[in-house]
Order: C-alpha cells, then structure tokens, then sequence
C-alpha cells in the first residue's frame, strides 16, 4: 500500500437537484449499462437472433396456410407480419431489463447507487435507456432481414420513422414493466422466466401474427383492445403494409393515437411503482 | 453532543424476526465502534439503517450531523459504504467503476477521473485498472469496493463485514488500509464475526446478539469481565498430567471465581486427550517464568506453554452462552493469531 495521508474529509458537492440531476445520473448509468453490453456481445447477438429466427419460421411455417385480407399468399404474409415481428422485438427487449435489474440487487449494486446522492429514479432510467439502445439497434438489423425476405414500405420514410418511433416507445414502455418485475423477483433467473411469460399471451392474443376476425367475438375485443396491437395497427397503416384491421374498436380505428396513449401510460403507471419500488428495494 | 454516529432506540422487525430490538449507539467523531456478534444477529440491519438503506420501524439515527430519517439524500453525500459482497460491477473495469461512483457522488468528469487514478494508484490497483473487475481477486476487489466507497473521502465510513472472506494477507493488507483511514480522521462503524478483528480495530465495542446490544465497552473493558489471564500448559506424556496439576493448583488465582465457562471448580481444568491444563492465575510473565521453573523441578516436560489473556470469543460465551460461532471464523483464522488463542479455540470445541 502506498502510504499517502488521506487528505481531509469532504462531502460530495451539493446535488444539483432537479431535472438536469436526474439526466446526468441516467446518463451516467446508462453509459455503464452500454459498457457492459459491449463486455459481453453475447447477450446482444442472440437478442438479435431471436427476432430473425421469428421472422423466417413464421414467414416459411405458416406462411403458405394463413389467411391475410382474404387471400393465403406467402409474400402477403410476410409483409403482414412484420409490423407483428417488430411490435414483438421490442416488447421481448424488456426481459432484459428486467433481469438486469435483478442481477444489480443480487450483486448488491443497487445498494451501493442507493447509498450514493443521485437522482431517485437514474438507476432505473439509465438502464431502460440502455435497453432502448439496443433495442433501436435490434430493430435496425431486423429491419434489413425483413427487406431482405420480401417486406417493403408503401407510404414512404418519414411515416415508416413514425412507425418505428412508436415501437420503440412502446418498447421503452415496456422495459418499465420489465424494470418492476425485476425489483420484485428475488433471483436473476426468476426475473428472466418471470419477464417473459406474461409477453406470450399479450403479443398472441392480438393481431401481430393473425388476422383478428377469425377469433371469437370476446377474444378479438382482447385483441383489438389491447395496446400492443395498437401499435401493431399503426404501424402496418404507417408501413402501408396488408391486413390492417377493418375492427371498429376504437383504438383499431385511432391506432396511431392509441399507441401513443398506451405507451405514456404504462410509462407513466409503470414507472411510478418502479421508483417507488426501487426506494424500498432489499436486495 | 452526540457522535458522528448516533442512533436511539432503533426497532427493525421483518415479518416476527425483530432483527433491530431497540439499538442505541453513539460512536464519537474520528473513533471506531465495532459491532460484533453471530450471522443474523442485527448488524447488517443496523448498517442498512444508518446508510439510508433501510427505514427502521422507530427510532432515531444521526449521521454527521444529520437525520437519517429526515435528509436521507444529504446523510448521503457525507458517507461512505463498503458492503461485503463487494458490489462493484464486474464487467466495467475499475477505472469505469470509480469513475461511475465519482459522478454520482456529483462530481464533475475532470474531478471523477482524477479521483479514480488517485484511487488506483493509492489501492495497488494501477496495474489491473483498466481490466474489467471480473478478472480480480477477491482481495482486489474488496479493495476496489473500498475505493468506491472513499471516492469522497467521506467523514463518516460504514464496513460491513470488510474482511469476511479474505485470506490472510488481504485481510492484514485491509486493516492497514482501514488504520490509516482512521489515523487521517474518520469516523467508521465496522460489523464483524471476527473477534479478532473487533479487537485489532476498534476504539469501541458493542457486542450485538438477537437485534440489541448485550455489551459495549472497549475491548479490554469486555475482556475484563470474564475474568483474567491464564496459564496453559501441554505436557509430553499422559503420565505427567497429574504430577503437573499439583503444580499448577498451587499458581490458581484465590479468591474470585474464575468465569463458569472456562475453569468450574476455579481449579486446573484437564483436557486428557490434548494433555492440556489450564489454571486461572494473576501475575503474568513473572509468574509464568516461575511456573516453568516450578515444573521443570518437578520433572514434568512440556510440548507447550503460554499464557492467554481472554479473547473475545470468550466475552461472546460468557455473554451470550453461545459461541460467536459460524466455522468460517474458525477456519479462517486472521493471520495474526497467538498459538495460545488457537488453542484456546480447540479447547472450546472439544468441550463441545
């Protein structure tokens, strides 16, 4: 040990509170959690595996057999199903947050940033920040497979941006959910399982991979209300893709508004019981 | 006034399990309290409390001046916290890590990164700092934890368990860092199963059994009252252990009854199997010379001699009846222990 007199005590500087705090600090730890995707590329690659894998099963398996707007055509489908595809990504983007959150209580990180000065939600925000990073990359590349497979836009850039906006928004709104469970589960692994299967329900019943009307009445009022086919909607009516809902559920009707409705929602729901959850958190 | 730490009648209940039973303690500026006791005996809970961790059911906590309970935010920015699990992120390099820390202390960047390299060089870490943590040791890492924790230079440092797990050269390596913390001013509340390191350390003690402080006082306080230094002797050969009693009741301490524990009849206690005798005695070196002499009159050869001062593992028997246990302590033994307090300990667990 190098035997330096430790020089006098001092406080950290008085936080400066506020909005411009609380960026700083998410900036600060969402650099740390881009860091560590960096360290292990594992964890990206098959984040982005996954979506192409969906992508050539669904297109080649089912295909040639489902129905889109009253015709079965493989290329029909497929450009039908990407918005489905995408919609799905984003949201199983979440499952990542949720477990890396887990993995900072069990290893104690979350009472290290609990002891320091920041801002209360930072260690949430900075880490959804991140997921919504690779998250926004996953898109990219599953975007180039999709062209690659047969899919196109019809409405042009700007619209297909907006369409990619509002998945990535309904992707950061999920990571929020993500972000609770996480808290509340008492292992890394129970995070993982526990952030995954409640999306097989909500990005099936919907209408990301089938057309609604061939459901039963109550299950297509599933459907159709709920907010991940929303964003489905919007942006196969954004991407000028095949078989938009003819549904006169309100939100199939607004879609592009309802997405957006949804997604602050959850945001605004999800995110007040993480903080909240985050203050209490024993690891 | 109170201390730079102080807390009153802190209640912490989890479910039944009353794991805080109404802790006071007031550790006063540029000292170090200890708090000792078994796993799940309250002292995580304590530290959790006082670091703005943990909200106690009732009761008050003052750090550095400030309410706990009140201005978490600003008890926060006047402490530091080193946990024992090491909670440094270990695919960030060390450098990454302390610069994180630094920040959100709100440092700025230039001063978060100087503060790292100094931090670095200081803890022997230069060398590995810009490998990612996963790659150190154990006893790099608990050092790359206690830097985190003094990236402020903190008046106020909490250590929870900062030694549990390190082997004997980290730990030594560990305390020095921890001494020369405490010589430069700071006050510092440590928890620890390791007597030993209670003993070495602290100014004060609070021994800590079930959520409440059983005992406090500084270490020789706690040891004075079990009761005084003995001899131990192990002789050659079986056939020895009689003639080396009769020498040895005639040393035993008169008058006051040694501790119940460790010597019941205030006689020679005999251990056949070990050949060891242990008497009470007063007198120290002089008498152990005397002793010696005494038996090597008599003939009696011995393999080993000493005299021992009470350890606290026999306050924490004689206060609690039951040994600060866990094997890990025992196994894991701080470097620096006297074969009589090794002794000592094999005593105990062959009387178990």
């Amino acid at each position: 040990m190098t035997a330096t007199t430790e020089a006098p005590q001092s406080v950290a500087p008085r936080p400066r509170g506020g909005i411009v705090q609380s960026t700083t600090d998410s900036l600060v730890v969402a650099r740390r959690n881009l860091i560590r995707m960096t360290r292990i590329p594992e964890v990206v690659l098959f984040g982005l595996i996954q979506p192409i894998m969906f992508v050539v099963m669904f297109s080649y398996v089912f295909g040639g057999s489902l129905q889109v707007g009253g015709t079965v055509s493989p290329d029909v489908y497929r450009n039908f199903l990407m918005a489905g595809i995408f919609a799905q990504t984003v949201t199983f983007a979440t499952a990542g947050a949720g477990a890396g959150i887990a993995d900072d209580m069990h290893k104690g990180l979350i009472d290290r940033f609990r002891s320091l000065p920041m801002a209360r939600g930072a260690v949430l925000t900075g880490r959804t920040l991140a997921d919504l990073v690779q998250t926004a990359l996953t898109v990219v590349v599953l975007a180039i497979v999709a062209v690659l497979v047969g899919w196109r836009i019809h409405e042009g850039v700007l619209k297909a941006l907006g369409a990619f906006a509002l998945l990535l928004l309904l992707g950061y709104a999920f990571s929020w959910i993500g972000a609770l469970i996480g808290l509340s589960v008492r292992t890394p692994e129970a995070a993982t399982s526990g952030g995954l299967i409640w999306l097989f329900p909500v990005t099936f019943i919907s209408n990301a991979f089938v057309d609604t009307s061939g459901m039963t009445a109550w299950l297509r009022h599933i459907a159709d209300w709920n907010p991940f086919s929303a964003t489905v909607q919007a942006c196969r009516v954004l991407f000028g893709n095949p078989g938009v809902s003819e549904s006169s559920a309100w939100p199939m009707e607004h879609p592009v508004l309802a997405s957006l409705i949804w997604s602050v929602v959850i945001i605004a729901v999800f995110r007040t019981l993480a903080v909240r959850k985050y203050r209490s958190a024993t690891a | 006034m109170p201390g730079a730490i102080y807390a009153e009648g802190l209640v912490k209940t989890f479910g039944d399990v009353r794991a805080l039973d109404g802790v006071d303690l007031d550790v006063p500026e540029g000292t170090v309290l200890g708090l000792l006791g078994p796993n799940g005996a309250g002292k995580t809970t304590a530290v959790r409390v006082l670091t703005t961790l943990l909200r106690p059911d009732s009761g008050k906590a003052v750090v550095a001046g400030i309410d706990v309970l009140k201005h978490p935010n600003e008890v926060r920015r006047s402490i530091g916290l080193s946990g024992q699990f090491a909670a440094v992120d270990e695919y960030l390099t060390g450098r990454e890590n302390l610069r994180m820390v630094g920040r959100l202390y709100q440092m700025n960047a230039r001063a978060a990164k100087a503060r790292a390299d100094e931090l670095l060089e200081r803890f022997n870490l230069s060398d590995a700092a810009d490998r990612t943590a996963k790659t150190y040791s154990g006893g790099m890492r608990r050092r790359l934890d206690l830097a985190a924790a003094l990236v402020v230079s903190p008046p106020v440092m909490f250590m929870d368990e900062p030694t549990t797990g390190l082997d004997p050269r980290n730990r030594q390596q560990l305390w020095s860092i921890i001494q020369e913390l405490v010589a430069g001013g700071t006050t510092l509340l440590l928890t620890t199963q390791y007597l030993e390191e209670a003993d070495h350390l602290a100014h004060d003690i609070c021994v800590v059994d079930h959520g409440r402080v059983i005992a406090r006082g500084t270490s020789d306080q706690l040891k004075a009252r079990t009761g005084g230094e003995r001899v131990e002797v192990v002789v050659h050969e079986r056939e020895q252990i009689d003639p080396a009693r009769a020498v040895l009741a005639a040393f035993a301490k008169s008058g006051e009854s040694p501790a119940a524990a460790d010597s019941p009849s205030g006689a020679v206690t005999v251990e056949e199997h070990t050949r060891k005798l242990t008497v009470p005695v007063t007198g120290g070196a002089k008498l152990l010379a005397e002793v010696i002499r005494e038996l090597d009159t008599r003939g009696v050869e011995i393999d080993d001699i000493g005299l021992r001062r009470p350890t606290l593992d026999d306050v924490f028997i004689s206060l609690t009846g039951h040994s600060a246990e866990d094997s890990a302590a025992e196994s894991d033994d701080p470097g620096n222990s006297k074969s009589a307090a090794k002794s000592a300990k094999s005593t105990k667990e062959a009387r178990k």
